[in-house]
């Protein structure tokens, strides 16, 4: 499968990391953006609104994040590959259509490029305190798909990514990155067009009088139509059966909600990913994710100096969440540190799969800054105890 | 309806005649058709229908001209007009039809709805 | 302007509209006396009167009671979120321009929850229609407030009579910017059917407010009779007067209502402004998502 080459600047590049999450989306074949501004993510829609134009892509500032989290829903029921971008207080409005596009097994990508909050916070300074929303920030039950880039390059490739993730499961995948990945410049490469895998919709081979819009394959995904291809389907919101039509009861929100979760739930072995770096054999495994990744390298190295055995596991894709691993891990290893920059989301997630094997020590950060690695290697020489 | 004078057409205007379909057990009983029929074709019937609603019947069968005002007045898509069989220029039906039935699943609503 | 390619025949033990109606979902949810079928019915009879391919229309709802109709009509369906069947429908119409996108949904829907986004939908003259269904109340939910409840009626969330100003919505979507604005009640048939069909036809931001009866709530909380006694009152309290100003067509508590076709200007719509300004600017450099779709003949 070969990207469009308009869409694909081949090439060494030197970007900040939401210019590098645009040109992302466009080699992915994204040609549908909703967004509305907000510091510090505003710069990937800058660079789209700039390029789309050039490869017959279509870019609306709409009237808030409401609106273009519904726009790009709507526009993914025509086929076409749609993403919108935000941060934090966005990223809550969007959270009703999110669930929408999660009901109606829409493949989307919500990019959140994270900052301190609550409520307004710290618009221009960083955070990671948005990933148990990412989880489940939109009511009712469900499981999502979530991934976290570490630098400009990941944040190309990995919206690539994202978007493939988002066709196979037909679900909205969010896209975490956080305030120093998106504005710090770094060296970005970008493949040529035939070098990028792409996932292409899965489109219903049925005609349009026996298909069905809900009915699931083996994965538990339905098989998707076009709006405008003539199948006529309805899709709702509300529980519905296999014909999309709603039906109010207790047995048919089991089937519905049951398969969303499952959806992801069963596949998340295929799903989950991560690097994992001298584990065997470790005393302190470090559980990272973002840019709060970067941070700790330093901190891992000192600690390698001062002789304690220490792991890394850097979450690529943090949800779901890869517990087998932690659980396996857990009965081996004496602690896991876990850094990140809020008060405690993912480390709630660790001591959970854990279960009580290995103690789980939490080094926090408030938001506005990046962790000082002495606070890192501190937990680590206290954890190694 | 008065009229300033007679039209001077009137000898070349062909009326219509259409022959009213209600579609019983489908209406809710609103009275929009019979209110509004210009010729005052129907009447709200004593009879019941499935929902427990009192549907229209044809009171002046001869007299429907076709104008289709009540179907598009009808909410619930529950009765109509068609061309009379002797209208046959006009694509008129080959025998009269009164009523017509509801579809299965709407005679058997209630079961769906429970069963559902 | 594309044939019609699937108007199938309809057969005479059939109702007229029922090819483009689910029937498997019929009866639908609606009261006795409510008119929100009758619109439903009036849209589907335009659609069998005018050269539009059915299978490139689709139809959008938000929540509430009209908010069901995306689900009656066998068209392309779509029953969003409360308020914001505009921008869902503002996607889909931008992602495969081809499309022709119809949003049906209640007062409280577009006008209340959804209210910015009408708007700034109207002020872009994006290529949507639009057909509110006003009941002046939120009837789903047991007939709350609704911004176009006028005053003093009686609502259940405003039990001593309703002191809030209501919009004019005609006025509301005409000040910003919609290039065809009308108002009929359900007792207008024949002529909400050829604006529908006009509007069909049309580009650019189409409005159509269409005042309905809500029997169960509205004129039960405000005494006003059944469903067929406010179609009598419309009968005589409303005044056709096309072209009006419409700053004149507000409605009061059981006034005057003043019906017609208000507005009906040729202007661009957005995506022709959007075309022909990017080909200005841009000249042989602009490439525009075609009409089916961005990248699709690249991925299939």
């Amino acid at each position: 499968m070969e990207a469009d080459p308009a869409g694909v600047l081949t090439g060494a590049h030197y970007f900040d990391g939401d210019f590098a999450c645009g040109e992302g989306a466009m080699a992915a074949g994204c040609r549908f953006v909703a967004g509305y501004p907000i510091t510090p993510s505003t710069e990937v829609v800058e660079r789209i609104s700039r390029r789309f134009p050039l490869i017959g892509g279509t870019f609306i500032q709409m009237e808030d994040e409401l609106a273009s989290m519904a726009a790009v829903a709507g526009a993914s029921w025509t086929g076409t590959k749609s993403m919108t971008v935000t941060s934090g207080p966005g990223f809550s409005l969007m959270m009703e259509n999110i669930g929408l596009a999660t009901m109606m097994e829409l493949p989307c990508v919500v990019v959140n490029v994270q900052r301190g909050g609550p409520s307004t916070g710290l618009p221009t300074m960083v955070g990671q305190a948005d990933i148990m929303q990412a989880r489940w920030g939109s009511h009712g039950d469900y499981e999502t798909i979530a991934l976290s880039p570490q630098s400009p390059q990941e944040a190309f490739d990995l919206v690539i990514d994202a978007f493939n993730l988002a066709e196979i499961y037909r679900t909205p995948v969010m896209f975490m990155m956080d305030e120093c990945v998106g504005h710090m410049s770094e060296k970005v490469v970008i493949p040529k067009p035939e070098e990028i895998e792409i996932v292409p919709r899965k489109l219903t081979t049925k005609s349009p009088e026996e298909f069905l819009p809900y009915v699931p394959d083996e994965n538990l995904v339905p098989e998707f139509a076009r709006a405008g291809d003539g199948y006529k389907f309805h899709t709702t919101g509300l529980t519905h059966d296999e014909r999309g039509y709603p039906v109010m009861s207790a047995e048919c929100q089991e089937l519905n909600v049951r398969r969303l979760v499952d959806k992801i739930r069963r596949n998340a072995e295929k799903i989950v990913r991560f690097e994992e770096e001298a584990t065997d054999g470790a005393d302190v495994v470090l559980i990272t994710y973002g840019i709060t990744a970067r941070v700790a390298r330093m901190a891992i190295d000192i600690a390698r100096k001062k002789g304690v055995k220490v792991g890394v596991i850097r979450l690529i894709v943090v949800w779901p969440f890869p517990e087998k691993h932690i659980r396996e891990l857990a009965k081996k290893i004496k602690a896991f540190v876990v850094p990140e920059i809020n008060y405690g989301q993912i480390a709630l997630e660790v001591e959970r799969c854990s279960a009580g094997n290995a103690a789980t020590r939490l080094v926090s950060h408030m938001g506005g800054g990046v962790h000082n690695p002495q606070d890192i290697v501190d937990a680590i020489l206290e954890a190694a105890k | 309806m008065k009229f300033w004078r007679k039209p001077l057409d009137l000898d070349q205007v062909v009326i219509p005649h259409g022959d009213v379909i209600i579609i019983k057990d489908r209406c809710k009983g609103c009275g929009f058709c019979v209110e509004y029929c210009p010729k005052g074709v129907l009447q709200m019937s004593e009879e019941f229908n499935i929902k427990g609603y009192h549907p229209p019947i044809v009171v002046k069968s001869g007299e429907c001209v076709n104008c289709n005002l009540c179907e598009m007045l009808c909410p619930e898509f529950a009765i109509y007009s068609v061309p009379a069989p002797e209208d046959e220029t006009l694509g008129g039906a080959e025998e009269s039809l009164s009523t017509v039935e509801a579809t299965k699943e709407e005679k058997t609503w209630r079961r769906t709805l429970r069963a559902s | 302007m594309s044939k019609v390619i699937d108007r199938p025949e309809v057969a005479k033990e059939q109702h007229p509209v029922a090819p483009l109606l689910r029937m498997d979902r019929i009866p639908h949810i609606w009261c006795p006396g409510c008119g929100i079928g009758t619109v439903v019915k009036c849209f589907a009879t335009a659609l069998q009167e005018t050269e539009v391919d059915l299978n490139k229309l689709a139809i959008v709802s938000g929540i509430g009671c009209s908010g069901r109709a995306a689900g009656y009509m066998k068209l392309d369906g779509f029953h969003t979120t409360h308020g914001r069947a505009i921008p869902f429908a503002t996607g889909l119409k931008l992602a495969r321009p081809e499309l022709k996108v119809v949003v049906f949904s209640g007062d409280g829907d577009l006008a209340g929850i959804g209210g910015n986004h009408l708007i700034h939908s109207a002020r872009r003259n994006q290529d949507l229609m639009v057909i509110l269904v006003n009941n002046f109340n939120y009837a789903m939910t047991g007939g709350q407030n609704a911004p176009t409840t006028p005053t003093p009626a009686k609502t259940s969330t405003m039990p001593y009579g309703n002191f809030e100003h209501p919009f004019n919505v005609p006025h509301l979507v005409a000040s910003c910017g919609a290039s065809y604005v009308a108002r009929w009640t359900s007792l207008h048939v024949r002529r909400m059917t050829k604006s529908f069909k006009e509007a069909l036809n049309r580009k650019g931001f189409r409005f159509i407010e269409v005042v309905t009866p809500c029997a169960t709530l509205y004129a039960r909380l405000n005494k006003l009779g059944l469903g067929l006694d406010l179609m009598r009152f419309y009968h005589q309290e409303s005044e056709i007067r096309n072209g009006a100003d419409t700053r004149d067509v507000a409605i009061g508590y059981q006034s005057k209502i003043i019906c017609g076709k208000f507005v009906d200007e040729d202007r661009p719509s957005y995506l022709e402004t959007m075309h022909e300004y990017y080909r200005k600017v841009l000249g042989d450099k602009y490439v525009p998502t075609p009409p089916e779709g961005g990248m699709l003949r690249e991925q299939n």
